[in-house]
């Protein structure tokens, strides 16, 4: 981009003070303007919607949704699906691109790993509220209980039970090392008692120290090394859930990295959008380049060729092996109930992304903003059909249905969806949403301090 | 007993310089506190830490076999279940849930010993009421050092090197 003097700081001269000032202060101002406000109280309908669609099902059950006695998944598990990929990608960058020492992801890692928080959170409701007996999720923990029982370690279901907790637990773990240093940035820089107090027991203490630091990055490179086999095994299990079945369409041991690469696709297409949001928002404009998009950019674009290779190796291996099933069902993708719906997946997952080729589109936010929109439409698509195809034409031609959505189904797609939106804002409100110690180094790094 | 000196620089250039120049004259850093980590002093202040990655090494493999040996007691022994006629000692699928379980003992041990190593939680220190010393998290670089003998000649060093305050602390 011309007049850009750094690839990728947009200013001339960005102190180390005029960082801080930019990231901290508007946390800490008394007001935060009324934008944040109206999207607020436009996010609290769904929040609310969220909860009594929960409270719903935890007092009727599941028939609310639109499953039936051939399509006993629907729309909880394909969004389970969807969101634990969005969850993904916060990791990937955070921890992949701090291997391989991209220096460019400083500016966005620290709320690409909150939307992984937020969203492995959501995903965890969705199996839970699928139970159908949900009282008895805690079934799925090893614990000694006087019927002698032990889970079913053989199911998927405990599967995913330990990767969601492990992922939730080790995304807070890693996310909150992270933060240390910048809570304590918050601390000194806080004007209130209450923020010195409340920032101060956050930061525990942390004084900058060089000892510190250097605990710090032994530590916070480990954590990275472990995330990649980590985020890519919970996503391998999700893909394993539906391989190990015997359903035509699923017995397929292309899912679980076909699953990995599908959750980093929609993940970064969710960290443009967010990035978009925030970079207009809190006005990071320095911070958040053209080039940090185009980074991006070039990585949905790799994703979308990986999916379009994999639909292709779907299609091949259901021809190929000669099952008359699962050619079936291929063929159901194209002519069946759902197909305007296929149609659209392959438009949004396939050829829209193509547009990242020309460097002007990936430099150009409208697109870019479209785009990444699509794709998270078309991923979601994907899930949803992965689902109903499968189930909607199995082995058994008797058992042949059609899936109905209800209005329940579209509560618990819309409802999360403001919750999320809304614990972004109470975060980018409370907690600096750029990291601010990494932006410092950067600045130092591209000779912009 | 002399008062180790709190300089504070501008750049982190001028610590690493003023570092140089302050131990080649016999005083002995203590610390520095920057707002980001400074390869340059990665080697200047022992110990390193040892302890994290071993921890998280023990951590994460004992997890992953205690979680083994729990699956394969409880369904081979405790709970023998013939599911769908699979094998009761299924190890192709019970190694997902150790690794998973490894994976988090590692890190929260990695947490406990990272905590331990750095002194922390502590909520206050008694470098916390020098002045300046708030900007370390921000655009300052400190650097703290004990001076051999008389403190004065360190003081002129540290001024000399760029230091913009230089103050005594009392521990």
């Amino acid at each position: 981009m011309s007049g850009q003097p750094h690839p990728l700081i947009d200013a001339e001269r960005l102190g180390y003070g005029a960082i801080s000032a930019a990231v901290a202060d508007p946390v800490l101002r008394t007001g935060f303007g009324r934008a944040w406000v109206i999207a607020l109280l436009c996010t609290l309908p769904l929040v609310v919607l969220t909860l009594g669609a929960i409270g719903a099902v935890l007092t009727v059950g599941i028939g609310l949704s639109g499953v039936n006695t051939t399509v006993v998944w629907g729309f909880s598990i394909a969004n389970y699906v969807w969101w634990i990929g969005i969850g993904n990608a916060g990791t990937l960058i955070s921890s992949m691109l701090l291997l391989t020492r991209q220096r460019w992801r400083a500016s966005i890692n620290r709320f690409a790993e909150a939307m992984t928080l937020f969203a492995a959170a959501i995903a965890g409701l969705f199996p839970i509220i699928h139970l159908g007996r949900p009282l008895y999720a805690y079934w799925l923990a090893p614990y000694p209980n006087t019927m002698d029982l032990w889970p079913q370690w053989r199911s998927a279901l405990v599967w995913d039970f330990w990767a969601i907790l492990s992922y939730l637990l080790f995304s807070a773990l890693f996310w909150y090392t992270g933060l240390l240093p910048d809570l304590a940035t918050m601390r000194d820089r806080a004007r209130t008692r209450a923020g010195r107090v409340i920032y101060g027991a956050l930061a525990l203490g942390w004084r900058n120290s060089a000892r510190h630091w250097r605990a710090y990055e032994t530590y916070h490179l480990t954590m990275a090394a472990l995330a990649v086999p980590l985020v890519c095994s919970v996503h391998s299990i999700v893909g394993l859930d539906f391989a190990a079945s015997l359903m035509p369409g699923w017995q397929e041991s292309i899912f679980p990295p076909y699953f990995v690469v599908g959750a980093m696709f929609s993940g970064f297409a969710m960290v443009v959008v967010l990035a978009i949001l925030i970079r207009w928002g809190l006005n990071l404009q320095a911070m958040i380049t053209p080039a940090h998009f185009d980074a991006m950019a070039k990585v949905m674009l790799f994703a979308s060729i990986v999916m379009a290779f994999s639909y292709a190796t779907e299609w091949f291996t259901a021809w190929y092996g000669g099952e008359h099933a699962d050619r079936t069902v291929v063929g159901y993708f194209f002519t069946g109930d759902y197909a305007p719906l296929y149609g659209l997946l392959l438009f949004c997952n396939c050829l829209a992304p193509q547009a990242l080729w020309w460097r002007r589109v990936r430099r150009n936010l409208w697109w870019l903003a479209g785009i990444s929109v699509l794709i998270n439409v078309g991923m979601w698509l994907e899930r949803i059909l992965i689902v109903w195809n499968t189930l909607s034409h199995g082995h058994a031609v008797t058992l042949w249905r059609t899936y109905h959505t209800s209005l329940y189904d579209l509560a618990i797609l819309v409802g999360p969806l403001g919750l999320f939106a809304f614990l972004f804002l109470v975060l980018a409100r409370l907690l600096p949403i750029v990291s601010m110690h990494e932006v410092r180094q950067l600045a130092r790094d591209e000779g912009a301090a | 007993m002399t008062t180790p000196l709190l300089a504070a620089f501008d750049t982190p250039d001028a610590l690493v310089t003023a570092l140089r120049r302050a131990r080649a004259d016999g005083h002995r850093a203590v610390d520095a506190f920057t707002p980001f980590p400074l390869e340059e002093l990665a080697e200047a202040f022992d110990p390193a830490p040892r302890w994290i990655r071993p921890a998280m090494a023990l951590a994460g493999f004992g997890a992953a076999a205690a979680m083994y040996a729990l699956q394969w007691w409880s369904a081979v022994h405790d709970y023998p279940l013939n599911s769908g006629g699979r094998p009761l000692h299924s190890w192709q699928v019970f190694v997902l849930v150790p690794f998973e379980v490894g994976v988090l003992a590692a890190a929260i041990a990695g947490f406990t010993i990272f905590l331990v190593t750095c002194g922390l939680p502590r909520l206050h220190h008694p470098l916390f009421v020098m002045p300046q010393f708030e900007r370390a998290s921000q655009d300052r670089f400190l650097l703290l050092v004990a001076p051999k003998g008389d403190p004065e000649p360190l003081r002129r060093l540290l001024e000399e090197a760029g230091a913009g305050l230089v103050a005594e602390t009392h521990p």
